[in-house]
């Protein structure tokens, strides 16, 4: 089983830039064997996918590879394009992030499969088809015959993805690059794919290179991991070892900096202090050392070389022996702990009573006619009480987001009631008191990049909302000197622009912008998603800590159940529009009653290997079905894993009767006529 | 660039708010650092300057008549030379420029207003006003605007008050169009929708977070709008239904001066070089503008 694939010796990446070459990859060396999965992770800018991309030699023009990446003893750098292009597909697999732009819309999947067989090898039209359809077939594609003759657009995300594992291993390769394979899918699709893409290494025998940002997923799927840094491996170890005795402070980091879905609750995060450094401007000396609680004088001398601390276990740490052992709160501080005690019954800012919202389907360019209704969110009620963080969660078209901007719209909702701080926001409303409810709900959005514009400086940026809340000059002043101070940012950055700031700080910007008016209730969506793993900890621990200091209600919306557990004081699961579990974080968590509920819960990665490997998981069948057309009984009937085991009476009475929201044994509220 | 910040714990008394450097300070800073717009600025005050006070310097008047010296090169008492009819192409090119500048300045900053306001605002309004908004833009495209002109303008004898008028009314469709099909796609972006749900107002919108965008496009069409408009009124004034004699713009010099090219080259040169000296300052003041304006441009420097 260790047969040696590919070797990577002092590969280094230079991307011209106005202000001189970036170097994104710094010398790095790497081996590959067969049948075995070597895990990348890295935070953004940290030069993994430079390196995938110069192994697959897919640099972009003007970007410099040196060193050696051997392939069965063949340098690939060497290569001109023409011959690299017979390495690529036939002896290198790839799997790319975005599987809607790794595949051609117009031609039909079987078809490029097929392209893909015969780029390479010498066989008829038929023999590929064939093939074509056998590869589908084995990355679970039902009815591949039949669906080989769909196009990209017929399929889901995840079915797409699996097609791109199909191409991937069309001709047997010796390696798989797998770049981010599952980040743009849902938790429950990202199990599915995981689990072909390791019937893809167990069929063709190949190594994987597997790049990837989720501890989690590296937990469950690598055999050995490196770790990159500002361009170097900073550590590489096999995965147990890697996760039981880190010896980088920066894995260590990493690893505190995860909140563990079933970690106890509200400890603190241990977050990494700083933002990874910018590419352009590399000091001398270990580039993790400015954020770095365990630095010395000597740590900002020289970069130190990887070296081996144990057998297999490489780390590039001057503090190595020091660091190995000891727990990510031991070395890192952290942050104080925020009170938990929530105000027993306080009054509820937010009251959302079967709140139902349709779009239109059309179809037709020229006459537009409606083909039918869209059940973004339908009958949809929970309250938010002053001091508490209640978190929507699903998948990508449960219906979270439409929620969450039907609330802020202010306006009265197509049906069902909505209720702040008191107010039906329903009927005619005096403009003062409209302008009352606008500052007592404030909204933080995903992409902290795109919700703040780029033209305007941070002072004018802070200063918006407050003037449109009819602040004075000198008010305006004061308050934006007291919000940059809130949310842990310098006051001298007020003339700044957005771009001169790294993804953390304008999330700590658009979150002091949200604060600006003293609002009651903060409506967060995603609100750490977009940002690096190191970061994140940071802004969950600031959110945390403006809650107690300011008594704010969080209405949360997120997909990431390691970061829900870790804030919510009562979550509400969303399925296809429809709440189907509600109830207290702890319960919810300790005892789900729906079936969605817990295969969502199974299908979250355990940043453990240990654990990770040997636990029960539920893999739901299929993907979530279009809103357009809801069935008739239990929305989530058709995927349902508990449905075999019903007796028949029950399960008709789930085909035809939509089930409600009834308490449980147990304290939270499931929607299941089996709960 | 990404600058590392501590990250300080929150303190009780907040530090007194600093010195603040204001937004058209911080504009002007960085428009500063350009040089090639500092040299367009400089020439564009030259030329601002001689069609000011040029008429003023010479001992002749442009509308004097010196029939002594006709049909004179350039020398030491016409320094520009004189043509057919004694006229001093000094005087007269100063005062050709003045007329030229007036109406292409205007014209060009009207029409760039009005089509920002009428774009933005249709695409941010969106619904009825959008729809009827385009129906009109449309329906003036398709109207022959320069044969309504050239009529229009002949009744009224070349008023070059009544120029500007008409250049504008028939000259802003069609940036309208562009800057309403660009603005669609700003109106999707979260941090309008952001400021709608913090209860800003749909002209402050509009006004702060829609047209300033469209900022390199308005400046284009800004530099270029000077152009086009000192084209359309040349070719109205070569045809006879712009600027008329007495007056004199650059167009109506042009035109004179494109007849007797090979005998009296100085007729032509002195208004073409101006004209070319004209735009040249301009789009390097706008290339400037639009790097100073644009906060991810590294020509600005990193304010």
């Amino acid at each position: 089983m260790t047969n040696l694939v590919l070797s990577i010796r002092d590969l280094a990446v230079t991307f011209p830039s106005e202000r001189g070459p970036v170097e994104a990859v710094r010398g790095i060396g790497l081996d590959l064997f067969a049948g075995r999965t070597l895990a990348l992770v890295g935070e953004s800018g940290s030069g993994k996918s430079a390196t995938a991309a110069s192994i697959m030699g897919l640099l972009p023009v003007g970007a410099q590879a040196r060193g050696e990446v051997l392939l069965g003893g063949r340098d690939l750098l060497a290569l001109d394009d023409r011959r690299m292009s017979a390495v690529r597909g036939k002896r290198i697999g790839m799997v790319f992030q975005d599987p809607l732009s790794a595949l051609t819309p117009i031609f039909s999947v079987g078809r490029q499969v097929a392209d893909a067989v015969r780029v390479h090898t010498r066989v008829s039209k038929a023999a590929a088809r064939e093939r074509a359809v056998e590869l589908l077939g084995l990355v679970g594609i039902s009815q591949p015959r039949r669906r080989a003759r769909d196009f990209p657009h017929q399929f889901s995300g995840g079915m797409r993805q699996r097609v791109v594992i199909a191409l991937a291993i069309a001709n047997n390769p010796d390696l798989i690059i797998a770049d981010e394979p599952t980040t743009a899918l849902d938790v429950t699709v990202q199990a599915q794919i995981l689990e072909v893409l390791e019937t893809a290494k167990a069929e063709t025998g190949a190594a994987v290179l597997l790049i990837t940002h989720d501890l989690g997923v590296v937990a469950g799927h690598a055999d050995e991991v490196a770790v990159m840094y500002a361009g170097r491996i900073v550590e590489r170890a096999e995965v147990r070892e890697l996760f039981a005795t880190p010896a980088m402070p920066y894995t260590l980091g990493l690893l505190g900096s995860m909140p563990a879905p079933d970690a106890g609750r509200r400890l603190p995060l241990v977050p990494i202090e700083g933002e990874p450094p910018s590419p352009a401007q590399r000091l001398p000396g270990c580039p993790f050392e400015p954020r770095c609680p365990l630095a010395r004088a000597d740590c900002r001398d020289k970069e130190p070389a990887l070296t081996e601390l144990r057998p297999l276990h490489q780390v590039a740490c001057v503090r190595a022996e020091h660091v190995a052992g000891r727990r990510p709160g031991d070395v890192f501080g952290r942050a104080e702990q925020p009170p938990v005690d929530t105000p027993a019954a306080a009054e509820a800012v937010l009251r959302v009573v079967g709140l139902s919202r349709t779009f239109p389907v059309t179809s037709g360019a020229v006459l537009r006619r409606r083909v039918g209704t869209l059940h973004a969110v339908s009958e949809v009620s929970f309250d938010v009480r002053a001091g508490e963080t209640v978190c929507l969660v699903g998948e990508s078209g449960s219906g979270k987001t439409t929620t969450l901007l039907e609330i802020m719209r202010l306006r009265p909702p197509e049906s069902g009631s909505l209720e702040i701080l008191g107010t039906d926001v329903a009927g005619s409303l005096p403009a003062s008191e409209r302008r009352r409810l606008r500052q007592a709900v404030q909204i933080v959005m995903q992409d902290p990049q795109a919700a703040l514009d780029p033209r305007l400086p941070v002072f004018e940026l802070l200063a918006e909302p407050l003037l449109a809340a009819g602040s004075g000059a000198e008010a305006t002043r004061d308050r934006i000197a007291e919000l940059l101070n809130l949310v842990g940012l310098p006051s001298d950055i007020v003339d700044r622009f957005p771009a001169a700031f790294s993804g953390g700080q304008r999330q700590r910007l658009t979150i002091a912008r949200a604060l600006a008016t003293r609002p009651r209730l903060l409506v967060l969506d995603e609100p750490v998603s977009a940002l690096d793993v190191s970061v994140r900890a940071g802004i969950l621990n600031l959110l945390a800590r403006l809650k107690a200091q300011l008594g704010l209600a969080y209405l949360v919306v997120a997909h990431d159940l390691a970061v829900v557990r870790h804030i919510a004081d009562r979550i509400a699961v969303m399925y296809l529009g429809h709440v189907v579990e509600i109830g207290d974080a702890e319960d919810l968590f300790a005892r789900p009653r729906h079936p969605y509920t817990q295969a969502l819960l199974s299908a979250v990665p355990v940043p453990d290997p240990v654990r990770e490997r040997s636990r029960e998981r539920i893999v739901l069948r299929g993907e979530q079905p279009s809103a357009a057309d809801l069935p008739t009984g239990c929305v989530f009937n058709d995927r349902c894993q508990r449905r075999p085991t019903l007796t028949a009476r029950l399960q008709q009475r789930c085909a035809d009767q939509r089930p409600s929201l009834e308490p449980v044994p147990g304290g939270t509220e499931a929607a299941c006529h089996a709960a | 660039m990404i600058t590392t910040l501590p990250t300080s714990a929150p303190d009780d008394s907040p530090a007194p708010p600093p010195p603040r450097l204001g937004r058209a300070r911080l504009y002007v800073r960085r428009f500063a650092r350009n040089r090639p717009a500092g040299a367009g600025v400089v020439i564009f005050l030259v030329l601002f300057g001689y069609a000011a006070i040029g008429g003023h310097v010479s001992r002749w008047n442009w509308s004097d008549q010196d029939f002594l010296a006709l049909t004179e090169p350039p020398g030491a008492s016409h320094w520009f030379g004189t043509n057919q009819g004694g006229n001093d192409v000094f005087t007269q090119s100063a005062h050709g420029l003045q007329r030229s500048l007036v109406i292409a300045l205007s014209v060009s900053v009207l029409t760039v207003v009005i089509s920002a306001v009428v774009g933005a605002g249709a695409a941010y309004l969106g619904g009825r006003v959008e729809r009827w908004t385009l129906a009109v833009i449309h329906f003036l495209l398709v109207v022959p605007a320069f044969l309504i002109l050239a009529l229009v303008s002949n009744r009224v004898s070349g008023d070059w008050r009544v120029l500007i008028l008409l250049l504008t009314l028939f000259g802003w469709m069609f940036t309208a169009r562009v800057i309403w099909s660009v603005s669609t796609s700003l109106r999707e972006r979260d941090y309008v929708l952001m400021a709608e749900f913090m209860g800003v107002s749909r002209r402050r919108i509009v006004a702060r977070h829609i047209i300033p965008h469209l900022g390199a496009l308005l400046i284009v069409n800004l530099t270029l709008g000077v152009v086009t408009t000192v084209l359309s009124e040349t070719a109205l004034s070569f045809l006879g239904f712009g600027v008329k004699t007495p007056d004199v713009s650059l167009g109506s010099l042009l035109a004179d001066g494109s007849v007797t090219i090979s005998s009296a080259p100085w007729l032509f040169a002195a208004p073409a070089g101006l004209l070319v000296l004209l735009t040249v300052a301009l789009t390097l003041i706008g290339d400037g503008l639009r790097d100073a304006l644009d906060p991810t441009s590294t020509a600005g420097g990193h304010g």
